[in-house]
């Protein structure tokens, strides 16, 4: 018996960029940076710069439903129902079309709702147990965006959450392709987010000496690939995926962005928090999406690169796409994207994902900033401006890695 | 402060936790069955309560706190004590 293929039918995005996926996609093309000073929550500070959600989803969502929920899971909600209403099976829903029991989500979050964590710690200091609120903990529960997601639109299949840190969102999108294909599920919704601009988080990544301590043009701090690269930015907001079984989606006449052609996941068991230096890791997880996929090199078209703009980070990343596609990684167009969103942690893998669909739905890749002089040991074809990429069946590859050694990579098709 | 006063305010603190439109916190209404108030919302309305008007609602008492009569009448025995 032939194995389910999964596509994907609906995007969504609340970016730095953008609050939805058309300014966020408008914004890319453009090579616009959403990184910008963060004003006086940063007062004392070592990092004073980020690259905040564009659009405040409290702006967006019903007051009562958004003060339930941390803001994790508010920019969540916002891709999600985008994504949903994008695929067109909102209109499947009220129609009393969709089997909610064959309807599952996939969500994740690299840091979870540590803004209702922190507000309750300091009410509890400050005014004492009995003021903490009493809805903190689904709040700020880790499976709390896909818990939402689920409550919201109705999905009573596997309601999971993957957490890998900054691979978390590409995961989420691995294991709703997953569970598509053991026939678990028809449909679910996949993606990541992350709330995690708060001086606590920025205090301990930039102790790590994770974040760039670059205090020039806060649009010009994030540079993957370039030679002054010091360390990522941190970014907020959310990616969304709806995917379907190819045979639910034509079942329905579903417009269809791409496939889902392979994933791999793989662990370093290196170090907690550095990345392999020579990338084995990266590189066994993309040679199981290769696999997976069924593709040959040379059929790879695009890879959204992991590339946070770390000093070590991005030259494994280049040592690892030509580990296993060989010279074939030198023909091939890579986009950092995180030169203008920054980094989105739990969030980063989803949106990418949203962006690697998109390269491949336009046949454009998105231009990579700030790259004034590549660093030598990068043996990569960056895109400095918008690519076109070729007409006819083509491949891209979503590339995720986090703390604790996690690698994530997913190979998206053009539809066929 | 009156009673008319302390529904008025209760009514401010049930709209801003679960939405509900301050008009229809009636002394008669019911928190769960007529405004649609839940458990935990419940319990979001009574700390905010303590803070607002000074007393303190334990967690036995909130049970039997059913209309928005029974808790301003509450609220109204307790602050006067």
């Amino acid at each position: 018996m032939s194995r389910t293929r999964v596509v994907v039918t609906g995007l969504g995005t609340t970016s730095p960029l953008g609050g939805d996926v058309a300014s966020t996609w408008e914004g890319l093309l453009a090579g616009r940076s959403g990184v910008r000073p963060l004003g006086d929550m940063a007062d004392g500070l070592p990092v004073k710069i980020g690259a905040p959600a564009a659009v405040d989803p409290t702006e967006v969502l019903d007051r009562v439903v958004a003060r339930r929920l941390d803001r994790s899971s508010q920019l969540a909600l916002v891709a999600a129902l985008e994504a949903w209403a994008d695929s067109g099976l909102d209109v499947v829903k009220e129609a009393g079309d969709l089997d909610g029991d064959r309807f599952g989500v996939a969500f994740a979050s690299g840091i979870g709702g540590v803004h209702t964590l922190l507000s309750n710690h300091e009410v509890l200091l400050e005014k004492g147990p009995r003021r903490v609120s009493p809805i903190s903990v689904p709040m700020l529960m880790a499976n709390a965006p896909a818990a939402t997601i689920s409550l919201k639109l109705g999905a009573r299949g596997p309601v999971n959450t993957p957490v890998s840190a900054c691979a978390s969102g590409n995961e989420a999108v691995s294991l709703a392709a997953d569970q598509i294909r053991l026939g678990r599920v028809d449909v679910a919704i996949a993606g990541g987010t992350e709330a995690a601009i708060h001086p606590l988080p920025i205090a301990a990544f930039a102790n790590m000496m994770a974040l760039s301590k670059n205090e020039g043009d806060p649009t010009t701090v994030s540079r993957p690939f370039d030679v002054a690269r010091d360390g990522f930015v941190l970014g907020e907001g959310a990616g969304a995926l709806v995917l379907e079984s190819l045979e639910h989606a034509q079942a329905r006449g579903a417009r269809i962005y791409a496939e889902i052609l392979g994933t791999g996941i793989t662990a370093d068991a290196h170090d907690i928090a550095q990345p392999d230096p020579a990338g084995r890791g990266g590189a066994r997880a993309i040679k199981a999406a290769v696999q997976d996929a069924g593709v040959v090199p040379t059929d790879i078209a695009h890879v959204n690169a992991h590339a946070t703009s770390t000093p070590q980070g991005d030259v494994a990343e280049s040592l690892m796409l030509h580990a296993i596609l060989g010279s074939a990684a030198n023909d091939l167009v890579v986009s950092a994207t995180k030169s203008m969103t920054g980094h989105l942690l739990g969030g980063a893998g989803a949106l990418e994902a949203v962006a690697t669909v998109l390269a491949i739905h336009h046949r454009t890749a998105p231009p990579t900033i700030n790259l004034d002089e590549q660093d030598e040991r990068v043996e990569l074809d960056v895109a400095t401006k918008p690519r076109d990429l070729p007409l006819g069946d083509i491949a891209a590859i979503n590339n995720s890695f986090g703390f604790g050694g996690a690698n994530v990579a997913v190979v998206f098709g053009s539809p066929s | 402060m009156s009673t008319e006063e302390i529904r008025a305010a209760l009514a401010e603190i049930v709209n801003e936790v679960a939405g509900i439109p301050a008009d229809s916190v009636q002394l008669d209404k019911s928190f769960s069955d007529d405004l649609d108030v839940d458990s935990l919302s419940m319990v979001e309305v009574v700390v905010e309560a303590e803070e607002k008007f000074g007393v303190t609602i334990p967690d036995d008492e909130v049970k039997n706190l059913k209309t928005v009569g029974d808790a301003v009448a509450y609220i109204e025995r307790n602050r006067a004590a």
